[in-house]
């Protein structure tokens, strides 16, 4: 699978494994969960509002466009969080969400 | 001893910060990076290895110079930090932050806000796709973590940034198609004369990055669309200046228009607003030190669009004018302040060469949207305004158009524009969002237990 972003440099890092929609995937340290996902795959989410993918827009936390949900419950916004290993990340709201 | 806040921890925040600690006060500073910095003299994580010239360019030197001017009053002890901390309201002396997933609150005495700018943006057809980004996502993203946002990448807008950008791209390796300037030629020749006045050396440095664009840049466009598939762009259809169609491939766009200032705080603590011709915004009235009201000072790009240099010294000039008002011993700012006009004619030229394209967004077609956070389509609130009437907060009550979690962030001008469009009058005439708290979206469990 090829993603949107592309490593220009610093790419001399430990990497981290995390699960995207189930899916085991490999970041490297001190990437922000944002990149560790737009390097396996060309979006974030989907939108709620459109037919459209979403990827982040403003990459400083004053957008809101890459939140994103985890299968333990909480959602993050994907820019300014920290790739920690094993985190369980989703792309669509969880199956037993009542609102989906 | 009096309790300074300090919000945002960027150029404006550090100097202003310095000035306090070196009058023996004990500042507050609260960010939400997680390393001090800003934008623009953002650092990446603590493992990255890329030197500061790498990193910064030509403003190498000062960015070590304010990251160490940050990093030792911190191992001294003479500030209080919060990083990767979001005010979400003030007020009544009390600031309300998120940190850690979890709502807090401290009490202060005097505020210097020193929150900084987001990219002034305009909507184009097709730009609510994942794959399009601004232009201080476009550099943050290879600042702070080494990655292009893109294989193809089409920059578009106008601003220094454009250039900025597109250069620090293309020298890191990086495969930019296209940079395509709304500003025409004629414009801005007429504002570099400006430029040259006030800072002969930046706006030269300026010309040489331009240069370094060649063939890729393109003046006085006008931007149709951005046309994507069901995984992102797949090219910006544009017309050149002599009005031909033009079309650029690319799996990537990065837009922006210069820069807006980032104000809700402020008009939570009651600081006025005026509409500002020279930067098609609103902005703060404030006296030359920074002076919004009682207690609350402001600083950086979040008062008024100056850069970072300019950012530098309006942080000592808040917090010299805090100073005095708590009856202590200020620096001399005459200097500042003479150093700080200059960087105002500056910015005045700035604005003149890369005006806000006001034009091309009235004549958005109807379904382009307009609010990325919720979708709402040019046509959408150009058929709410027969029932909200020609007033910005009205129409966001009705149509939705500024309420979503960006909080008009990147739909508020745009929206001001098509408005006025359809009275015939200007952006000034139909109001300004006002800002309400939280100013960032907050999960509920912030605020409570979830497992009492």
């Amino acid at each position: 699978m090829t993603g949107q972003l592309v490593r220009l440099a610093e790419t001399e890092r430990g990497s981290i494994p995390f699960y995207l929609d189930g899916h085991l995937f490999e970041g490297l340290e001190g990437d922000t969960v944002l990149t560790a996902i737009l390097m396996a795959r060309r979006f974030l989410r989907r939108a709620e509002f459109g037919p459209e993918n979403r990827g982040g827009f403003c990459l400083m936390g004053a957008c809101q466009d890459c939140w994103i949900w985890q299968e333990t419950g909480p959602r993050l916004r994907a820019c300014s969080t920290a790739l920690v290993a094993g985190m369980r990340l989703l792309s669509d709201v969880p199956d037993d969400w009542p609102a989906a | 001893m009096t309790r300074v806040l300090i919000v945002g921890a960027g150029p404006a925040g550090i100097r202003a910060a310095e000035t306090l600690v070196e009058a023996g006060l004990h500042p507050i500073i609260v960010d939400e990076g997680a390393r001090a910095g800003g934008q623009i003299y953002r650092r990446p994580p603590e493992n990255f290895r890329r030197s500061s010239k790498v990193l910064y360019g030509s403003e190498a030197g000062k960015a070590d110079a304010l990251h160490d001017c940050f990093e030792r009053m911190l191992s001294q002890g003479s500030l209080s930090y919060h990083p990767n901390a979001s005010i979400l309201g003030l007020g009544a002396g009390q600031a309300q932050f998120l940190r850690a997933g979890k709502v807090d609150s401290l009490a202060y005495d005097k505020v210097i806000l020193a929150t900084g700018a987001t990219d002034r943006m305009a909507p184009v057809p097709g730009w609510q796709n994942a794959g399009v980004y601004s232009l201080g996502a476009t550099q943050i993203a290879l600042k702070a973590q080494g990655v292009a946002l893109g294989r193809r990448m089409v920059l578009a807008g106008s601003g220094p940034l454009l250039t900025l950008v597109a250069a620090q791209l293309i020298k890191a390796g990086a495969n930019v198609e296209a940079v395509l300037d709304t500003a025409p030629l004629q414009k801005q020749a007429a504002g570099f004369v400006g430029m040259a006045m006030a800072r002969p050396v930046v706006a030269i440095r300026g010309l040489l990055l331009r240069a370094q664009l060649g063939r890729r840049y393109h003046a006085g466009v006008r931007l149709d669309q951005i046309e994507a598939s069901d995984t992102g762009p797949t090219a910006v259809h544009w017309r050149d200046a002599a009005g031909r169609a033009r079309i650029s491939a690319c799996d990537m766009v990065g837009m922006g228009w210069h820069l807006k200032a980032e104000t809700q705080l402020a008009d939570l603590v009651g600081v006025p607003f005026d509409w500002d011709d020279t930067s098609a915004q609103w902005l703060q009235r404030t006296d030359a030190f920074g002076r919004g009201a009682d207690g609350v000072y402001l600083a950086g790009d979040g008062m008024r669009i100056l850069g970072s240099d300019g950012a530098e010294l309006a942080g000592k000039l808040a917090a010299t004018a805090c100073l005095t008002d708590m009856g202590l011993a200020a620096p001399e700012a005459k200097v500042v302040l003479k150093n700080i006009s200059r960087m105002q004619r500056f910015a005045k030229a700035v604005h003149r060469s890369f005006p806000w394209p006001a034009q091309m967004v009235r004549d958005l077609p109807d379904d382009t949207v307009l609010c990325r956070c919720e979708n709402i389509s040019a046509g959408a609130l150009r058929a709410t305004i027969d029932q909200s009437g020609p007033e910005m907060n009205r129409a966001k009550s009705l149509g939705r158009v500024g309420m979503g979690r960006c909080q008009g962030r990147y739909c508020q001008l745009a929206g001001a524009e098509v408005i006025a469009a359809q009275i015939g009058g200007q952006p000034s005439q139909v109001g300004r969002l006002r800002g309400q708290p939280p100013v960032r979206p907050v999960p509920i469990e912030a605020y409570v237990d979830p497992n009492p």
